[in-house]
């Protein structure tokens, strides 16, 4: 027999995703997730989620691409090739901002799409939710829930009875 | 319609107004996902097979000229002195202003929480890129010798020196390529949960595999959704600046110069706002089409037009405001030169350019006005056709600054007018061709509304809502 990845609920729409999503914090469950069509308003604080750690490694990326950026223009203008254009000082804040500016934007947004990646294991082609066969309706108009078997307080038996409870359908158990 | 949309919130209360629904006609989730992933799941319609064939056509005109002036050079274009800048650097900064437009609408409309933008911010960031693919070109190749192009970039070459990075031209091959590259991801990542939904829609083996590799393995779970909304969150945040930054660092390249007509320091605000002036105005004239053609009204509403056509007549009195100052500035400064490029180079009926002088005025500043009246913002007609003033009256524009300033230098003798030639043209003509190749193939290979982002702004969405009548939802 195939392992079991977990057990899965679907919901007809987000407002009793979001009270099963309480309900399951509330339980004590540790591995578990909702899936949804589209971001739920509020879902974060519903599932005790703590603030993305994105901004901070974007704010990480500005400050690289910051220092990168001065880097190369200060190292580059005075002190590798010393060269005079139009009589200006070799180095000076004020004509090298745009490309410093640019540079900066440019880090920033590379480490937020980079760490948003990699904070949600993506890009990942297969994963055992896949394997549900009902579970494609989650691009189009479907919410889903799911428990995960690592969980410590994962139950074929309660966790089936309190996912109907909540008013989950078509409870079922997902192979790995 | 409108009564079936408005039971969505109850009767009215008193005089208090409704808020006219985003998506009308009490549509439900699953009719927005097939209705959206239609338009790529259909059988190909013979208008687009027409339409894109003929694009193609006009769109080889680019490679053909781009072959002919690098093996010739650039003496086949109709530049010279006086004016060496001419159609090159119009049509640059008319194609990477159009792109601002789409900017604007996936960042700055994001942030300000204006949620129109979600039925339009996805097909606006295509024609960004497509836009700026198109700007890219012209700079890329008026440097005569393009193999010798890398040596903008920062490496150390044969002759260990470094780009002059006091250069506004350097600045522009910066803002330009962070520009692209992170209107590229903006785009990319908004695509990423649409492109799931092709994914488990698809039919075949091998269209689920494709779907699939670019939808990067999407399961819309919450634990991804919070950092997804929080780095689309941040590529806003910096897109905002970014998008305010380039076409002021496009205004440099002439603010920072000499040259009487481009010495001012009114450049910056007054090209951004010209950049999404032009950039709305040809949003217009592709998502007015797109929208009949698909029978996209219950998304993109009369409102949404409303909206777009409102953010023209601003913006284009912001350029027309701008305009006027600039005019007033020339007189007041006391500078001759300046004044006189003004007056005799633009204004005065006897001036050479004064025709291209009055066509901007009469196309950017006059023609939009017509928006003031509701009558004409809420007539798809007239508002398709009034947005083809400012996509004519831009370009224009730009011609203006450049050619007008150029044409005639400090010394009276070395005077000229510019003269386009063939291959000014057919170039130019061609990069539209590209421009609606590229963006034909987007609408029917990639979903051309943000189909998660329409979902969430449905009122069903909240996750407090409560149905009036819970059967109501059509299908």
């Amino acid at each position: 027999m195939k392992k079991i990845h977990g057990i899965g609920a679907e919901f007809q729409n987000a407002q009793s995703l979001y009270v099963a999503a309480k309900k399951l914090k509330a339980s004590g469950f540790k591995r578990w997730d909702v899936f949804s069509p589209y971001p739920i308003h509020g879902m974060d604080e519903a599932m005790g989620l703590p603030n993305s750690k994105v901004s901070f490694f974007a704010l990480c990326g500005g400050i690289v691409g910051a220092a990168l950026a001065f880097f190369l223009i200060w190292y580059t203008g005075g002190v590798e090739y010393k060269m005079v254009v139009q009589g200006k000082p070799y180095f000076a804040f004020e004509p090298t901002f745009p490309v410093f500016f640019e540079i900066t934007i440019l880090l920033t947004a590379f480490a937020a799409v980079g760490s948003m990646f990699i904070l949600n294991f993506l890009p990942r082609y297969y994963h055992p939710v896949f394997n549900w066969e009902r579970f494609s309706k989650v691009t189009d108009d479907k919410f889903f829930a799911v428990i995960e078997s690592s969980d410590p307080l994962f139950d074929e038996g309660k966790n089936k009875e309190l996912l109907e409870s909540l008013g989950g359908t078509h409870v079922t158990l997902i192979k790995e | 319609m409108s009564e079936q949309a408005s039971s969505y919130f109850g009767p009215a209360k008193g005089n208090i107004l409704e808020r006219r629904p985003l998506v009308s006609n009490n549509r439900s989730m699953g009719w927005v996902t097939s209705h959206i992933a239609g338009m790529l799941e259909s059988k190909t319609p013979v208008w687009w097979w027409v339409a894109v064939v003929l694009s193609a056509v006009v769109a080889t005109l680019v490679p053909f000229e781009l072959i002919y002036l690098v093996s010739t050079g650039v003496g086949i274009w109709g530049s010279n002195q006086p004016v060496s800048w001419a159609w090159d650097i119009t049509n640059f900064v008319f194609w990477i202003g159009i792109g601002h437009a789409g900017t604007l609408i996936s960042a700055i409309l994001f942030l300000t929480r204006q949620k129109w933008r979600t039925s339009i911010n996805r097909a606006a960031e295509a024609m960004t890129i497509f836009a700026v693919i198109c700007a890219g070109i012209f700079p890329a190749f008026h440097v005569g010798r393009v193999w010798m192009a890398w040596y903008l970039a920062p490496i150390p070459n044969a002759n260990a020196i470094w780009p002059n990075f006091k250069s506004p031209l350097l600045w522009d091959v910066f803002a330009v390529s962070t520009y692209f590259t992170v209107s590229l991801i903006f785009w990319y990542i908004g695509l990423v949960p649409d492109l799931a939904t092709i994914r488990d829609r698809a039919t075949g083996k091998f269209r689920k595999f494709v779907y699939g590799l670019f939808a990067l393995g999407w399961r819309g779970a919450n634990r991804q959704w919070r950092h997804y909304e929080k780095a689309y969150l941040i590529l806003a945040g910096i897109s905002t600046p970014l998008v305010l930054s380039v076409h002021s660092i496009v205004s440099f390249d002439f603010a920072t110069s000499v040259i009487p007509g481009w010495h001012t320091t009114i450049f910056p605000p007054y090209f951004v706002a010209g950049a999404i002036f032009g950039g709305f105005a040809m949003v217009l004239t592709l998502m007015i089409p797109v929208r009949a053609i698909f029978g996209l009204h219950d998304m993109i509403t009369r409102k949404h037009i409303d909206n777009m056509a409102k953010i023209i007549v601003l913006t284009g009195s912001i350029v027309g405001y701008a305009y006027l100052i600039e005019l007033f500035i020339a007189w007041y400064s006391g500078n001759p030169n300046e004044w006189w490029a003004f007056l005799h180079n633009r204004v005065l009926p006897s001036a050479p350019y004064a025709w291209a002088y009055w066509m901007m005025m009469f196309c950017n500043v006059i023609a939009p006005q017509l928006f003031w009246f509701k009558w004409c913002r809420t007539n798809i007609i007239a508002v398709w056709i009034i947005v083809q003033f400012p996509n004519v009256g831009m370009w224009f524009e730009r011609f203006v600054i450049i050619c007008t300033s150029l044409h005639r230098d400090f010394l009276p003798s070395s005077w000229g007018m510019f003269v386009p030639s063939i291959n000014d043209i057919l170039l130019f003509v061609g990069t539209f061709g590209l421009f609606l190749f590229l963006f034909l193939l987007f609408l029917r290979f990639l979903p051309a509304i943000t189909i998660f982002e329409v979902k969430a702004v449905l009122p069903e969405a909240d996750p407090h809502y409560r149905d009036p009548h819970a059967e109501g939802a059509k299908h």
